[in-house]
């Protein structure tokens, strides 16, 4: 029997993998066609502190191995979170959860973070300051390390539970970065966020999503995703969550070994519902053929 | 929602990029006209969402135009070829909503969904209004196979060259009719909401998923977002913000 077990600043989950947020909504849709309690964790939906519409339409473009979406955080705001989706996410859902909030200010990420210390499903807040999608907020926090850091100081401040910084690949250095939030106490980083891409439709002669750019994910950013969650936990203490086209067993192996101690899937999601069932079933199968006995032995093992 | 792996039976072009295909395999959980399936094509990342024609526990017809690089592989398919599919997706009509003189009004590749709508409330003993609307007669659907079920549908051309001449709206001035299903272009549709008293519109919208995780195509309505795939496709009139 291997052990997929991994530990994650103080929780154990029973394997490392975790539906990425925006990609799971609060379960609902998978619950219906699998005993989701099989993951590792769920990174839920982000909350904004009011609720928002998102961007207009259309959101969604495809590219080779991959796709663009600018969906724009719409979320049901805060309160409602709080009240209703994590209730009825406690329903289908028995263990630990990830809140993953963002914000357009600090006070924002703030009021956010102080609400989700008080939910007890919530296991890790994971503080997004890479979301491409909003203008004025999102990624401008987390393109430089002093607003990193101050975003990061803020929340650790008003919440006992641990924080995850998840990072942008849409810098010139994302390690100066990930040293600034650990440096200001973060316990946790997330990454990578969806790399700013955008599809032009020749034939109109206009850009394919309505916001003009969107994030970019899928299997195509696989391998930039496994580079700086290399580079990255090569050059920090504290635990790293790897995602960026996760698809197969295979995938989270290569992640792990390249220093995450968890992995997201992300976009595969949505082609496959059953992907992350799929990859947790694979998993002992993928480790017994690699002779792995530990899924923790593993991590970071690449020099 | 399942995934099924279903078998091509069949595949004929109905007019010039129109084709219908009948794949095979377990359908049983479509339960309503109107809803659609996402099929997954090799050498495409996301899958590709049409709109389910006709159906039964063993089957679903799809009709599809070629629009771009994915319809176009599409229709290439031979028969025997197995394709990765989610089905049944969406809400699809209530056809116990449209009362005793519904109208179904349909615009080009918006026409198939309507012909099972037909056929479910032929079987439950009302024979509805059809009007059909192409651009020309090279590009008409489906009259046929309404007239199959006994339905005589009134088809529109915008250039004139078969049936009433114009848009379906102006055709849909001579008929009685309490209640309408459509589907359509948008500018139709939204053509037919300011005609029609009440009805159930089915919406089109670029979507990743299908099955409302992703928000992909989430629309504003009176009662808060829906999303298109999971909430919709079709949206009642007195929720539509128009």
């Amino acid at each position: 029997m291997v052990d997929t077990k991994v530990m994650l600043s103080g929780l154990t989950l029973d394997n490392p993998v975790i539906p990425a947020s925006g990609t799971f909504g609060y379960g609902k849709e998978f619950a219906e066609i699998y005993d989701i309690n099989i993951l590792g964790s769920i990174s839920f939906k982000g909350t904004t502190a009011e609720p928002r519409l998102g961007n207009p339409l259309p959101r969604i473009a495809e590219c080779p191995n991959g796709m663009i979406n600018s969906v724009g955080l719409q979320n049901p705001g805060l309160k409602a979170v709080c009240e209703k989706e994590l209730a009825d996410m406690a329903e289908i859902y028995n263990k630990p959860v990830i809140a993953n909030i963002s914000g357009f200010s600090v006070e924002e990420y703030v009021e956010c973070a102080k609400a989700m210390d008080k939910q007890p499903q919530v296991g890790i807040i994971e503080v997004n300051v890479s979301c491409p999608n909003v203008h004025n907020g999102g990624m401008a926090y987390g393109v430089l390390p002093e607003s990193a850091a101050e975003v990061t100081r803020a929340v650790k401040a008003v919440t006992s539970k641990p924080v995850y910084i998840k990072l942008s690949p849409n810098v010139t250095d994302i390690v100066a970065i990930a040293k600034a939030c650990e440096e200001a106490g973060a316990d946790g980083l997330s990454l990578i966020n969806t790399l700013l891409g955008m599809r032009i439709d020749i034939n109109r002669r206009k850009p394919v999503i309505a916001n003009k750019m969107g994030g970019f994910s899928g299997p195509a950013i696989f391998p930039v995703a496994v580079r700086m969650v290399y580079q990255v936990a090569k050059a920090v203490n504290i635990p790293v969550i790897g995602m960026g086209g996760v698809s197969s067993a295979r995938d989270v192996i290569e992640m792990m070994m390249a220093g995450a101690t968890a992995v997201q899937v992300g976009a595969a999601n949505l082609v496959n519902p059953y992907a992350c069932k799929e990859i947790i079933e694979d998993l002992p199968k993928v480790m017994e053929e690699l002779g792995i006995e530990r899924l923790e032995d593993i991590i970071g093992i690449i020099e | 929602m399942k995934r099924q792996i279903l078998k091509l039976d069949n595949i004929k072009e109905l007019q010039k990029g129109i084709y219908s295909m009948t794949l095979i395999g377990d359908c049983s959980e479509v339960n309503a006209p109107g809803q659609f399936v996402n099929i997954q094509l090799d050498g495409f990342y996301l899958r590709r969402p049409i709109s389910i024609y006709s159906y039964d526990e063993n089957y679903i017809t799809l009709v599809f135009k070629v629009v771009g690089e994915g319809t176009k592989v599409l229709a290439q398919a031979k028969k025997g070829d197995t394709f990765d599919v989610l089905l049944p997706l969406g809400n699809g009509f209530d056809a116990e909503k449209g009362g005793n003189k519904p109208l179904l009004v349909g615009g080009g590749i918006g026409v198939p969904p309507l012909y099972s709508l037909a056929e479910d409330l032929v079987n439950r003993g009302i024979t509805p209004q059809v009007v059909i609307g192409f651009n020309s007669e090279k590009e008409v659907i489906l009259a046929d196979e309404f007239r199959a079920i006994g339905i005589e549908p009134v088809v529109t051309t915008v250039d004139g060259s078969v049936g009433v001449k114009g848009f379906v709206t102006d055709a849909m001035k001579a008929l009685d009719y309490d209640y309408v299903y459509t589907c359509g272009p948008e500018p139709m549709l939204k053509a037919v909401y300011d005609a029609a008293p009440e009805g159930q519109f089915s919406f089109e919208a670029r979507m990743a998923c299908g099955f409302g995780a992703c928000m992909g195509c989430s629309c504003e309505t009176k009662y808060g977002y829906k999303r298109i795939c999971k909430d919709g496709p079709i949206l009642y009139k007195e929720e539509i913000k128009w």
